[in-house]
This record gives C-alpha cells, structure tokens and sequence, in this order.
C-alpha cells in the first residue's frame, strides 16, 4: 500500500478504504457521516454499503444491529473518530454483545473534516483502542502503517471469531468529495434487496 | 434500556429464545441498532422511559430520512403521583417531543388495552416503514414508591 506523503507517517484515507473493501466477497458495510462516507463512494458503490448521511453516532449502533440480524454474513463499519466519539456508549454495549462477525476500523485524523478541521478529542489524547478495550472488546489493533492495515483487512474477511476493533491513522486531509445517494430510502431498500429482502 | 416499568417486560424478553434482548446504555443507541437489524431482516422494539425520549431526537431522523421501521414502547413518568420533580419537564413533554419528529404516539391507560396498542403499533410500523410509540401511562404502571 502507498503512501501518499512520504513525509506523513499516517494512512492515505482513500488508499485505506481500498485496502478494507478490496475482495469485500459477501461483506456487509456501514460508513458514518462524513468523510468514511465519501471514501467508501469513491473507491466503488455497491448496494452492500449502507452510508450514514446523518444519525452521528449510529454508525456502531447500526453495525451490530446487522451483525446480530445476519450472523452468517461478515459486517464491517467504517466511521471517524468524531463519529465514534459522539456515541462512546455504543462500545460498551458492542463490547457486552460481541458478535463475531462484526469489525470496526475508526479512521483517526485527529480532527472534524466536516467542519473546518477543529481538532478531535482523540487528538487531545483520548485513546478509542483504549475505549475499546476497556469495553471489553478483545481484538484492537492500532493501526499506524500499510502492513498492519493489511493483515487487519485479511482478518475482517476471514471467518473471525471475536469481534474486531482498529484505529486507523489517517492524514488529515480532505481529498475531493464522492458523494453516493442521499436517499436513505433508495439506500436501504436496495441494501435490503441485494440480502434477497424485499 | 433498564426501567422499572418494563422490568418484568425484560425478564420475559430475556427468557424468551425467540428475542434476543441487547441492554444499552443510553436510549440513542436503539435507534440505530433497530435500522441495523431492519437493514440485516430483523424487528426490534425499543423500550425506554419517558426521560429517554429526549435522548432519541437527533436519532429519530435515521428512521424518517430511510422510513425506517421503529416502535418504541415507553413507560411514563412526570405525570401521575411523581414524586421526583425532575422527571415532570420530558415527561409532560414526551408525546409532543415525539409528534414533533412525525412519530405516531398512542397512549395506554388501562391495562386491557396494552395488548391491542402495542400489537396495533407494531402493525402500522412495519407494514407502513413508520416509527410508533406506545406511552403507558404512570397512573398504568403505578408510580414510583420512594422510601427513606
């Protein structure tokens, strides 16, 4: 995986997300407002992404309610640390549930995108693979470099038997928006069909 | 979400092998998790207090941006014989806090009729994609019992 400032040790977001949906096969996936949300549209829509054009800190929320709904299907939820932290409560109730088919990989910039950059709690300190972890959600990894996210990736796909959970450093950046369907209706019906739903 | 009201509604959920019964830890939280299941094929119900409606706004435009179906069943306080007056401002507020996000409210006074409402609530949700919420009434579930 490259690099996309070689003088920037974090992840290219983009790149990232590539990395988490390639060979996705039969994976289910939420994104959470913003940025995951445009970063799961520009690598590629499918009617297997549900995104999250509000609802902020639902993203989790709405991943275990699927992982719970589908067990024989992988879920896999990729949000912002400004999402995760306005609902730090859903990693406690994730952490007592714990389905096996359901990964979280929080792309960490340290800062709201969204809304001029202002820096994030996580930025301040606050550890979300600590969070998780206290949570008792046992997998967590911190990712800081293209061969971690890699076998992370290869983890979510394959048949895990605990949940999972990544920080992912990401640069803080904001690379040209891709913007998917804003019709929550469209977005959940044809989600629904792809899974053979009406 | 824990409540005494529901206490024994919990209790038959948890015994129950056909429901799988997710404590949270803040009323916002099922919201979401019933989008979730609803994406992924399942129905939920949501049972909370009055005071947690409050905490549901902003989330309550996941269900009418998608239609997605929700019934929340809500025990009430701050109305009849409350001891506790910080319960009174969400729950004298509780129906229009709802209506006012395009919720469709019914009420249950007595308890012959709880079974019918909540059947009825259920039935509008999900064949309609709508969100619904039964408030049962603190004259319903009896009030509080506050002892020194």
């Amino acid at each position: 995986m490259m690099r996309a400032k070689s003088n920037d040790p974090r992840l290219d977001r983009r790149e990232a997300m590539r990395v988490l949906l390639e060979d996705r096969s039969d994976m289910l996936v939420v994104t959470g407002l913003g940025s995951t949300t445009w970063d799961a549209a520009a690598v590629g829509d499918d009617a297997r992404n549900f995104y999250l054009w509000g609802a902020m800190g639902a993203a989790a929320m709405v991943g275990l309610g699927l992982a719970v709904a589908q067990p024989g299907r992988r879920v896999l939820v990729v949000t912002g640390d400004g999402e995760i932290l306005m609902g730090l409560g859903a990693l406690a109730t994730i952490g007592v549930q714990r389905p096996p088919n359901l990964a979280i990989a929080v792309f960490d910039n340290g800062h709201y995108a969204e809304t001029g950059m202002q820096r994030s709690h996580t930025d301040h300190g606050v550890s979300l693979c600590g969070v998780a972890r206290s949570c008792g959600i046992e997998s967590v990894y911190d990712i800081t470099d293209p061969g971690a996210l890699d076998d992370f990736a290869t983890l979510v796909r394959a048949q895990s038997e605990r949940t999972l959970f990544a920080r992912v450093a990401i640069q803080a950046e904001e690379p040209p928006r891709v913007l998917p369907s804003r019709d929550g209706v469209f977005l959940k019906n044809r989600f629904r069909h792809a899974l053979g739903m009406e | 979400m824990p409540d005494a009201g529901h206490s024994r509604l919990i209790e038959l959920c948890q015994a129950d092998p056909e429901i799988r019964g997710i404590p949270l830890t803040s009323e916002e939280e099922g919201i979401g998790l019933a989008a979730g299941a609803w994406l992924g094929g399942q129905r939920a119900a949501l049972l909370m207090q009055s005071s947690g409606v409050g905490n549901c706004i902003n989330l309550l435009s996941l269900a009418k941006s998608c239609r997605f179906p929700v019934t929340m069943l809500v025990t009430m306080r701050g109305e009849w014989g409350e001891f506790n007056p910080w319960q009174v401002p969400m729950g004298t507020k509780t129906q229009a806090a709802l209506e006012l996000m395009d919720v469709l409210v019914y009420r249950v006074e007595r308890g012959e009729e709880a079974g019918e409402t909540v059947a009825a609530a259920f039935d509008i949700a999900f064949n309609g994609s709508l969100a619904t919420a039964v408030l049962l009434s603190q004259r319903l579930i009896g009030a509080k019992r506050w002892v020194k």
